[in-house]
């Protein structure tokens, strides 16, 4: 292991920055999100939710696939995919990382979405453990150790250092670049660090939901069942929970004519939308407990029955934080998940 | 507070048991002491979950556009704010007055949980206010703040009192507060037009587009919003460009000018609390300028300064020029 203290975390950031781009957890506007460093931004590693989660860099809220341009009766068509810039996405707590692994089973999966799969490609993770979880988080239901979490390279944080474990081949290379800054140590010191937030885990409010009930055999008794009703009843449907949820997947694709021919693009939809589903017939969801379900259930029961039962909710608890009408998944889960939850 | 929330659980329990009333309006307990959410209660057995505390910031109009369309009367509990935005919604025939039932509660100022956290509080269990001082109860011992630094934005500078009301539960009067709410918006009214400009980029710009300001706002009743109506050709779900946003939220300012009851509820909801109600309460600001002091959302007839003509309106040409009268 290795080891750097806090006050030259500047430096290790510039050395970073400057063989490849560094996105981490900046301040701007009073709000935690991911962005680009440069000298005199205010990072904030220690941020466990960040607004937006940083799905964002594999996976763009709004992006241009692809454009057409007609002369007479051709169509040409352009790509406007590009290489990659090699990045560097640092800080990511292990709830996020773990999301990452949940979209990584729908756009790389056959067909491979390209444009998800370069971003990801020229990507280097690197995580960082937390050690100050707080009541809202409920990584430990879904089985995931918020104090170890994986990626190409690990880092734990404390009052003096920040400690540096690179666990694949592109992490050795990170190391490469950066280790005339890193020293050997730090073992002991993160194995404290380990066990102290482990005992705060356990103490979490919602570390031990009852998820047993969410299985495929029981799927159309949850979609029949009437709670769903009063659970969705103050619903906005607004899009929220959806935008700042890491494992959110689904999007909208539409053509825009421009001054320089069609551009077709695509950008993060809801399923809490109502023009979600829009078909030419109509909508095959019309209300919005209808739309409510579909989110709940494709988490806890849609993906894992064709994800070897890995839930893709992964207990961040942005929508618990952040839902206007404190509505979300956790309440979901204590009245359809199991009889421990009573 | 515990004694306002008795009050109001028994006359809900009274309501619904002489069947004067098919439903009740209010707020419902969750997980944490902090996270109550709208609901409806249809019986007794129901209220058991009915809560009224320091943490029931939501304006609960919006909602009665669907509950006065139901079968029955509907009563509701309103707080001072709430009445602005209910007796809008009546003006524009979107609540039928008739099906209601409005009882005004007492509101002392909502808490922001935001807020607590980012000065510390972590795994609340409680709060406990006296006057201007809250106790936060946590897991790791407690914690001492001032109420002002941990309002709701829209708690901060409200003197609003209650406009509709069948009757009222009140056991604490409030005090009146002595502050400019338009203070924000001289300040950036005293900004160059490069500084605001780079203000409301940054603050826009951190848009993630989730409508949650426009679906919770009570003069946002629109059934089909332009920007979800594919076939406007100005449909839009995601941040396009870095700064588009400024078409939708000028957009919405503009059209609810005149209507907008500066309930608080877009700053509220929103999750990467962008000040929208600097946008709002600019309108508000100009309105009082222009055509003379108005407070919408105040009565629920009449007419109001940008539906009604006179001669003597400031043309819009002085307002560009700044000659305004
Ligand atoms: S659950 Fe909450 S955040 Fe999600 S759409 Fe409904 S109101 Fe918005
Ligand atoms: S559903 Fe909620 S708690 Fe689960 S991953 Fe998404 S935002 Fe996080
Ligand atoms: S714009 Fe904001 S303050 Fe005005 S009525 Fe709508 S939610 Fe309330
Ligand atoms: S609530 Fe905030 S983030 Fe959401 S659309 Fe409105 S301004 Fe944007």
């Amino acid at each position: 292991m290795l080891k750097i203290a806090k006050e030259r975390l500047n430096e290790l950031y510039a050395a970073i920055a400057e063989a490849q781009a560094l996105v981490l957890p900046l301040k701007k506007a009073g709000e935690v999100n991911y962005g680009a460093w440069a000298e005199g931004v205010e990072v904030s590693l220690e941020t466990l939710k960040t607004v937006k989660s940083p799905k964002d860099m594999f996976f763009p809220q709004s992006e241009n696939m692809m454009k057409f341009k007609t002369e007479g009766k051709n169509i040409e068509i352009i790509d406007v995919r590009g290489e990659k810039t090699p990045t560097v996405l640092f800080g990511v707590k292990a709830c996020d990382y773990k999301a990452i692994e949940v979209l990584d089973k729908v756009f790389l999966a056959d067909p491979v979405d390209t444009y998800y799969q370069s971003r990801r490609e020229a990507t280097t993770i690197v995580t960082l453990a937390c050690s100050k979880p707080e009541e809202s988080c409920f990584c430990k239901a879904f089985g995931i150790d918020a104090t170890n979490p994986m990626g190409d390279v690990t880092t734990w944080i404390d009052e003096a250092y920040l400690y540096w474990q690179a666990n694949t081949e592109k992490g050795e290379s990170l190391t490469a670049v950066v280790s005339a800054l890193l020293q050997e140590g730090g073992e002991a010191e993160v194995a404290a660090q380990q066990e102290k937030t482990t005992a705060i885990l356990e103490k979490l409010p919602f570390s031990n939901l009852d998820l047993s009930r969410f299985t495929p055999e029981n799927l159309n008794e949850l979609f029949n069942d009437s709670a769903w009703e009063e659970m969705s009843e103050a619903c906005l449907g607004c899009g929220t929970c959806t935008f700042v949820c890491p494992t959110c997947q689904c999007f909208d694709i539409r053509d825009f004519k421009t001054n320089e021919g069609v551009v077709r693009y695509r950008c993060w939809d809801s399923c809490m939308y109502s023009d979600f589903t829009l078909m030419a017939h109509g909508n095959s969801r019309t209300t919005q407990m209808q739309r409510f379900r579909q989110r709940f259930m494709h988490k806890l029961v849609y993906y894992p029955s064709q994800n070897d039962g890995l839930y893709s909710c992964v207990g961040c608890g942005r929508c618990v934080n952040k839902c206007p009408q404190r509505l979300n998944i956790v309440k979901v889960i204590k009245t359809l998940g199991g009889k421990k939850n009573d | 507070m515990k004694e306002v929330e008795l009050k109001m659980l028994e006359r809900a329990k009274e309501l619904l048991t002489s069947g004067e009333v098919a439903r009740v309006i209010g707020w419902k307990k969750g997980d944490f002491c902090h996270d109550p959410s709208p609901a409806s209660f249809e019986t007794v057995e129901e209220l058991n979950d009915f809560v009224y505390d320091w943490f029931c910031g939501a304006n609960l109009s919006k909602y009665l556009i669907q509950m006065s369309k139901k079968e029955g009367k509907t009563a509701v509990f309103l707080k001072p704010c709430d009445t602005y935005s209910f007796n809008q919604l009546v003006k524009e025939h979107r609540i039928k007055r008739e099906n209601m039932y409005v009882i005004a509660v007492e509101c002392l100022g909502k808490l922001d949980v935001e807020k607590m956290k980012a000065k510390g509080a972590s795994m609340i269990e409680g709060v406990d206010v006296q006057d201007e001082k809250v106790t936060v109860h946590t897991l790791y011992g407690d914690q001492e703040m001032e109420k002002s630094e941990v309002l709701l934005v829209k708690c901060e500078t409200c003197n609003k009192t209650h406009q509709a009301k069948d009757e009222e539960i009140i056991l604490h009067e409030r005090q009146p507060k002595d502050v400019n709410r338009l203070a924000e918006v001289e300040a950036l009214e005293a900004m160059t037009e490069a500084e605001r400009f780079a203000f409301w980029k940054e603050q826009l710009s951190k848009c993630i587009r989730c409508n949650a300001c426009r679906n919770v706002c009570p003069a946002c009743s629109c059934i089909k919003c332009v920007f979800d109506n594919p076939a406007s050709g100005i449909s839009a779900k995601a941040n396009d460009s870095e700064f588009e946003e400024q078409m939708f939220h000028i957009i919405r300012a503009f059209h609810v000018a005149g209507r907008c009851t500066d309930c608080g509820e877009c700053s509220r909801v929103c999750p990467q609390n962008i000040p929208l109600h600097l946008l709002n309460r600019k309108f508000i600001k100009d309105i009082d300028t222009l055509y003379g002091e108005f407070q919408a959302g105040e009565t629920t007839e009449g007419k109001t300064p940008l539906t009604s003509y006179t001669e003597e309106d400031t043309e819009p040409n002085d307002v560009f020029n700044g000659e305004a009268k």
